[in-house]
């Protein structure tokens, strides 16, 4: 563009290679952005609410063993519903039927050694492999030992007995290198309470009852108003992303 | 084969608050600036929809908006013993990934670092005489308070950072901070409002004879329109900050305070979603020539350039360093080499726990830097009669109470059932604590290098930590623990807990994303890394960014101070290099 | 380092060329160009004639019309694809008369029934900009108007309908000031080509700015009105307005931030106050934009429920917003025109404000079409306008319509 040419034949063109410089670099090649902030209607990346009915990665006898689970960690009592009836079975499904079930954004290189617990879990089993082989596991544990009977068929008691196993080591199943009783234990502990304590589009917590039982307000965005009232209970319920709050809606 | 790009007077590789702060100030000289991101272009309205942004699964728990781990990993090990392995998810720090970085999801703490921090060694031996720190291998900065002061205040104004000043021009100020270097101005904007538990705190410090303030937050307590005109909301105390995009504008992000301003410049381009594999130097490896990137379609680039600003996290900016032969690595045998040199964390100290029946506290009703801090237990406070060098800032308040991560019991309480349950509907809301952000001092042996095993998606190496705790930062966890169990006592809770602090860093639960050290200013090439102004001793046209130039980790969060940081060396670019490009210090 | 350098010199050269022709009298058409310059940012030539993010003047968007799709074509001098063919006479004839070479009839989307207003000098300096630009290579998308509005030759009627060419009577009773506000609104500024409601065959009505409906928005009342025109702010409010794409009352978004990024926040500052001069003086519209519903009606309690939930944090539980960065409800005028359309259309789309230097933000709105549904949406329109506006409730089917218009392809 800086060439000799006389400054009259220039004008014109030098106005128009101006105009060219963004186009000349920008556009030409992939991922380059525009000399603007991008915005465009309707954009946004909105969470998908799950499908409430059918099963997409727990098999029906699968179902039935995390439903007892979940029961267990989180039982129906005053305070709430169980952990079955507030969609927490649900939610691990759909968890597993996804991303996380994939571990897909982990590391998932080897060579897979065995790690020291500074080092986290190292085992090859995604969440989705430590399901099904955990939850074989602790059925086959419990046929053994119990004549046959299902974990879902035990009493409530066997039931918390057999979890306190898990959870204190009492109890070996027989799993995967790298994948300890305990490692599933918390895995089901902490997919339990992600699903009891999230928001109830990814299944559980359902009607918000745990917010309730805490009084948590979910999705809400400004407490201006409330930070400085000290000692004080805040007045509203929960909002959640997709159902909001019962008071959106006009009745009948 | 590499298709080879038109050069550019300047690549930036990485683009959060560094790049974007190196940008604006390097294209305002007219430079012409490319930024290169591996990650995704993020805006606030687009992807942080005040609707669906509090979504603590999404964000806080999968961490949509952060690095994966099948992106890049970093493997771990606590000794030199130990075979590393590959953190498999992060858990003890979370990097960022995407426009806007960590910047996009930090939580807002604003921080200078101490007058003394920046000439640590020389301090701590004229006050006790080398032997009180040996064994660890600190070092001063290279840079001191009176040099980068205007480059703090310049931060604090594009970022709206709301506080009360300490010290102005020699002058303690009332309700500030007393121990915080003199600063030129005050804040510009006054700090945000005082949630329960950190008006107890301040109550409860003052009367234990401490020096309470509010934490200056970038969270920002009204409407602001930023030195470069930008405009900016005002924090609704959401209780979303940390892991997430603001929804409203009111927590500074390179988004919210400068690409406004910088994605409209001719002189400015932005590459995302290209991953810079390497920088290439020339045969004589005394300047970089270009560096090498991929698309997500895997096709590869070469991009020319006569200056590159390494502005990733800064354990990636070591990384690309050894990955690059840029500098000589360190060798923890024999103590020689400077890449991977002094690698810190930061420490959290016990800090203290307390219940109360008759206190309702609103946890959720927060901001990431919402607190009340004191600095009496700074590293700055009098060691003589102590076993340790270093410090904590201890502080209270209020960031959130999102319950799949936040739900106290009482100690002994089951983890599960209906214990737990009653316990847990009980105790939420009824719960403070004093927590501490403490000082991280290197030692021989704590170090950042190449794994021998594992490599990411490319083939390439991943970096390695070799880390624990030095006894001294327990020994100075401990105590300062001890003093923020006393001054909860004062309180009168039901219930009171403290932690121990323990040797055996755990990469599993999360800690802090305060890593520091890997590439450490300095004023002796044999011991940094980096120059004063953060430029390469030996690639002079390289200049690497970020708290991997800090020579080891101070008692608060380390973004105040990398951002003065990145605007030193901006400055020392527009003024000096471009005039005489070359070494700016001779070696 | 060679080209840092090289850089330097490089930008000394450029400035040298650029500035050499306007000093030296070298190039005697300089001067045109850059009046012509001007006149194309009066006449936002760029808000139809680019893309967005596309090339400058290479043809728009589609601008849906109530008779169809129009694409404003490609007007940089390519000699193929653009009209770097055409002579003076014929740029003046399409651009005054809506007659293109070869005698093809342009329609008033074009909107030369303001332009004719103009002085043929201010064509000729913008016939000399337009030749000046980069010629870019791109065939122009034709319009697509339904039967019989595709009958180009119907506009013959049509202009002895309603097109009145020559330029506007100088009002002697008024100020300069005046006269050129008016000048700039009614030629080449072309405010009524969206402000003014139009016929059934898309002609100006009587009722002059008084707002209108287009394109899936509604462009509001700009008359002296005091709630819903222009009248209740100063001659400085209506100036940062234009110039920056907010003030104290209102935030600009859609085609009128647009029109501010391209042409309003480029114009001179004496131009703009001319323009809010006149403004300030067109007659107060009258019509009745409803009445709002009773505080404790069923959809204002609901409505004022979401409104706290997802509209509070930024807009304020008092409906002011907060200075530069969220426009304030409370006596915006958008939310008391007669059509929500442009309410609703933030609400389910979200919009960005204009870029002006005077304001670089652009503070976004998100968009709430996920997450609220048709009752719910027009309950919370029902609210604002109702407790701010002073407008009419705003109906699910309103609503249910507009999400359909926009997003035709979607369930």
């Amino acid at each position: 563009m800086l060439d000799n040419r006389p400054l009259k034949m220039c004008r014109r063109r030098f106005l128009a290679s101006v105009a060219a410089l963004p186009a000349l670099t920008g556009g030409a090649f992939a991922h380059t952005m525009p000399h603007s902030l991008p915005w465009s209607p309707f954009a946004g990346d909105p969470p998908k609410p799950i499908n409430p009915l059918g099963w997409y990665f727990l098999t029906p006898s699968e179902v039935i063993t995390v439903e007892a689970i979940v029961d267990r960690l989180i039982p129906a009592d005053h305070l709430s519903p169980g952990g079955k009836d507030a969609g927490c079975a649900v939610f691990i499904d759909r968890q597993l039927a996804g991303s996380f079930g994939k571990s897909s954004h982990l590391y998932n290189k080897g060579p897979f050694l065995p790690g020291l617990p500074t080092q986290g879990y190292q085992g090859e089993l995604t969440p989705s492999g430590r399901y099904r082989i955990g939850l074989k596991a602790l059925e086959d544990h419990v046929r053994a030992a119990n004549a046959g009977k299902s974990f879902a068929e035990l009493t409530g008691e066997q039931q918390d007995a057999i979890l306190s196993g898990l959870e204190e080591g009492k109890i070996t199943l027989k799993l995967a290198p790298g994948f300890s009783t305990r490692q599933f234990f918390e895995l089901l502990l902490q997919n339990t309470m992600e699903g009891f304590f999230a928001d109830p589009l990814y299944g559980g917590n359902k009607d918000m009852a745990s917010w309730k039982m805490i009084g948590f307000p979910g999705a809400r965005y400004d407490y201006r108003d409330y930070v400085e009232k000290y000692n004080q209970p805040y007045p509203h319920g929960p909002v959640s992303i997709m159902s909001g709050a019962p008071g959106w809606n006009v009745k009948g | 084969m590499a298709k080879l790009m038109p050069r550019r007077d300047v690549v930036i590789v990485g683009f959060g608050w560094t790049g974007a702060i190196l940008a604006q100030e390097l294209t305002e000289a007219g430079l012409d600036v490319l930024a290169i991101e591996r990650g995704p272009w993020r805006d606030t309205a687009t992807d942080f929809n005040i609707g669906y942004m509090p979504d603590e699964l999404r964000y806080a728990i999968r961490r949509e908006l952060f690095l994966q781990p099948s992106q890049e990993a970093i493997t771990m090990r606590n000794d030199l013993t130990q075979t590393a392995l590959p953190m498999r998810d992060y858990g003890s720090f979370l990097p960022g990934a995407g426009v806007g970085g960590a910047g996009v999801h930090w939580n807002g703490f604003s921080w200078r670092y101490l007058a003394s921090d920046f000439i640590l060694k020389t301090h701590l031996t004229q006050k006790y005489g080398a032997k009180k720190f040996d064994g660890l291998t600190i070092q001063d900065w290279g840079v001191t308070w009176d040099e980068i002061e205007h480059c703090f205040d310049k931060f604090e104004y594009v970022a709206g950072v709301s506080g009360k000043a300490g010290v102005i021009k020699g002058v303690v100020q009332p309700g500030g901070n007393p121990f915080e270097g003199s600063r030129s101005r005050e804040y510009p904007n006054p700090p945000l409002k005082m949630p329960y538990s950190s008006s107890l705190f301040t109550k409860a410090a003052t009367e234990y004879g401490l020096h309470p303030f509010p934490s200056p937050s970038a969270n920002i307590s009204r409407p602001y329109v930023n030195s470069l005109g930008v405009a900016m909301g005002e924090c609704t105390y959401c209780g979303y900050c940390e892991r997430f995009g603001c929804a409203n504008y009111s927590k500074a992000a390179p988004q919210t305070t400068i690409l406004p301003v910088l994605m409209k410049k001719d002189n400015f381009e932005l590459r995302t979603e290209s991953e810079v594999l390497t920088v290439n130097l020339h045969p004589d490896g005394k300047t970089a020539k270009s560096v090498t990137y991929v698309d997500t379609s895997g096709n590869e680039y070469e991009q020319p350039a006569d200056l590159v600003i390494m502005a990733g996290y800064g354990l990636m900016n070591v990384r690309m360093m050894l990955l690059s032969r840029i500098g000589k690595p360190y060798d923890p045998n024999t103590n020689e080499g400077v890449v991977g040199r002094n690698y810190c964390y930061q420490t959290g100290g016990g800090g203290a726990s307390m219940i109360f029946d008759d206190k309702r506290f609103n946890p959720f009703m927060g901001a990431g830097a919402l607190s009340s801090s004191a600095h009496d237990f700074n590293s700055d406070m009098d060691h003589s009669k102590l076993d340790f060098v270093g410090g904590c800032s201890i502080g209270s308040g209020e960031s959130n109470g999102r319950p799949i991560q936040g739900r106290p019991t009482p100690p002994g309480t089951p983890r599960w059932g209906s214990k737990w349950k009653d316990a847990t509907a009980k105790t939420y809301g009824h719960v403070m604590s004093i927590g501490g952000s403490g000082s991280s001092y290197a030692q021989r042996g704590n170090y950042l290098d190449l794994d021998p095993t594992y490599t990411d998606n490319f083939g390439r190496p991943l970096l390695r930590i070799t880390f624990d705790f030095p006894d001294n930062d327990i020994r100075m966890q401990n105590w300062v623990g001890e003093q923020c169990v006393k001054i909860a006592k004062t309180l009168n809770p039901k219930i009171l807990t403290s932690g121990k602090a323990r040797k055996g860093w755990n990469s599993v639960p999360y800690q802090t994303t305060h890593n520091t050290g890997g590439a450490i200013m300095g004023a002796d090439p044999k011991t940094s890394a980096v120059n004063r102004y953060l430029q390469n001793w030996d690639v002079s046209n390289v200049f690497v960014m970020g708290a991997c130039a800090f020579p080891q980790n101070s008692a608060m969060n380390p973004t105040g101070t990398v951002a003065a940081l990145a605007y030193w060396a901006a400055e020392a670019i527009t003024t000096r290099y471009i005039k005489n490009p070359g070494p700016l210090v001779q070696a | 380092m060679k080209r840092l350098a090289a850089y330097f010199a490089g930008a000394a050269l450029l400035a040298g060329m650029l500035a050499a022709p306007a000093w030296s009298g070298a190039e005697p058409d300089y001067q045109q160009v850059h009046d012509g310059r001007y006149q194309a940012i009066l006449g936002d030539c760029m808000g139809c004639h680019t893309q967005p993010g596309g090339r400058a003047f290479a043809g728009g968007a589609a601008l849906e019309t109530g008779f169809g799709a129009i694409f404003a074509p490609n007007i940089t001098p390519d000699a193929a694809t653009g009209i770097g063919g055409w002579s003076e006479e014929q740029f003046r004839r399409a651009v005054k008369q809506g007659v293109s070479p070869g005698g093809k009839r342009l329609y008033p989307a074009m909107p030369y029934p303001s332009y004719a207003k103009m002085s043929d000098e201010d064509v000729a300096n913008l016939y000399a900009y337009m030749q000046s630009v980069e010629p870019v290579q791109r065939r122009s998308t034709p319009s697509r108007l339904r039967f019989p509005y595709n009958i180009r030759a119907l506009m013959i009627v049509w202009n002895w309908l309603y097109f009145q060419p020559g330029p506007r009577k100088l009002d002697a009773s008024k100020t300069a000031e005046w006269n050129r506000g008016a000048d700039i609104v009614i030629g080449p500024g072309h405010c009524g080509t969206c402000h003014t409601p139009k016929t059934f065959l898309g002609a100006d009505t009587s009722a002059a700015l008084t707002g209108a409906s287009l394109d899936g928005w509604f462009a509001p009342d700009i008359t002296a009105n005091a709630r819903r025109g222009v009248g209740g702010w100063s001659v400085a409010e209506l100036v940062a307005y234009l110039k920056t794409g907010h003030n104290s009352h209102s935030m600009a978004s859609g085609p009128m931030a647009e029109a501010i990024s391209y042409s309003t926040s480029k114009m001179d500052d004496s131009d703009l106050k001319a323009i809010a001069v006149y403004l300030k003086h067109v007659p107060a519209s009258s019509a009745a934009a409803g009445s709002a519903l009773a505080a404790d009606d069923p959809h204002m309690r609901a409505g004022a429920e979401i409104y706290q939930d997802n509209c509070a944090a930024c807009h304020g539980m008092d409906g002011k917003g907060e200075n530069a960065i969220f426009p304030p409800l409370a006596g915006n005028p958008i939310v008391g025109q007669t059509s929500a359309e442009t309410l609703a259309r933030v609400v389910l789309a979200g919009t960005q404000s204009a870029d002006t230097k005077g304001a670089p933000t652009q503070p976004a709105m998100p968009s709430f079409a996920w997450r609220l549904n048709d009752a719910q949406l027009a309950d919370v329109l029902s609210y604002v306008r109702g407790n701010w506006g002073g407008g009419g409730p705003v109906s699910a089917g309103t609503v249910a319509q507009l999400r359909r218009d926009l997003r035709p392809n979607r369930r």
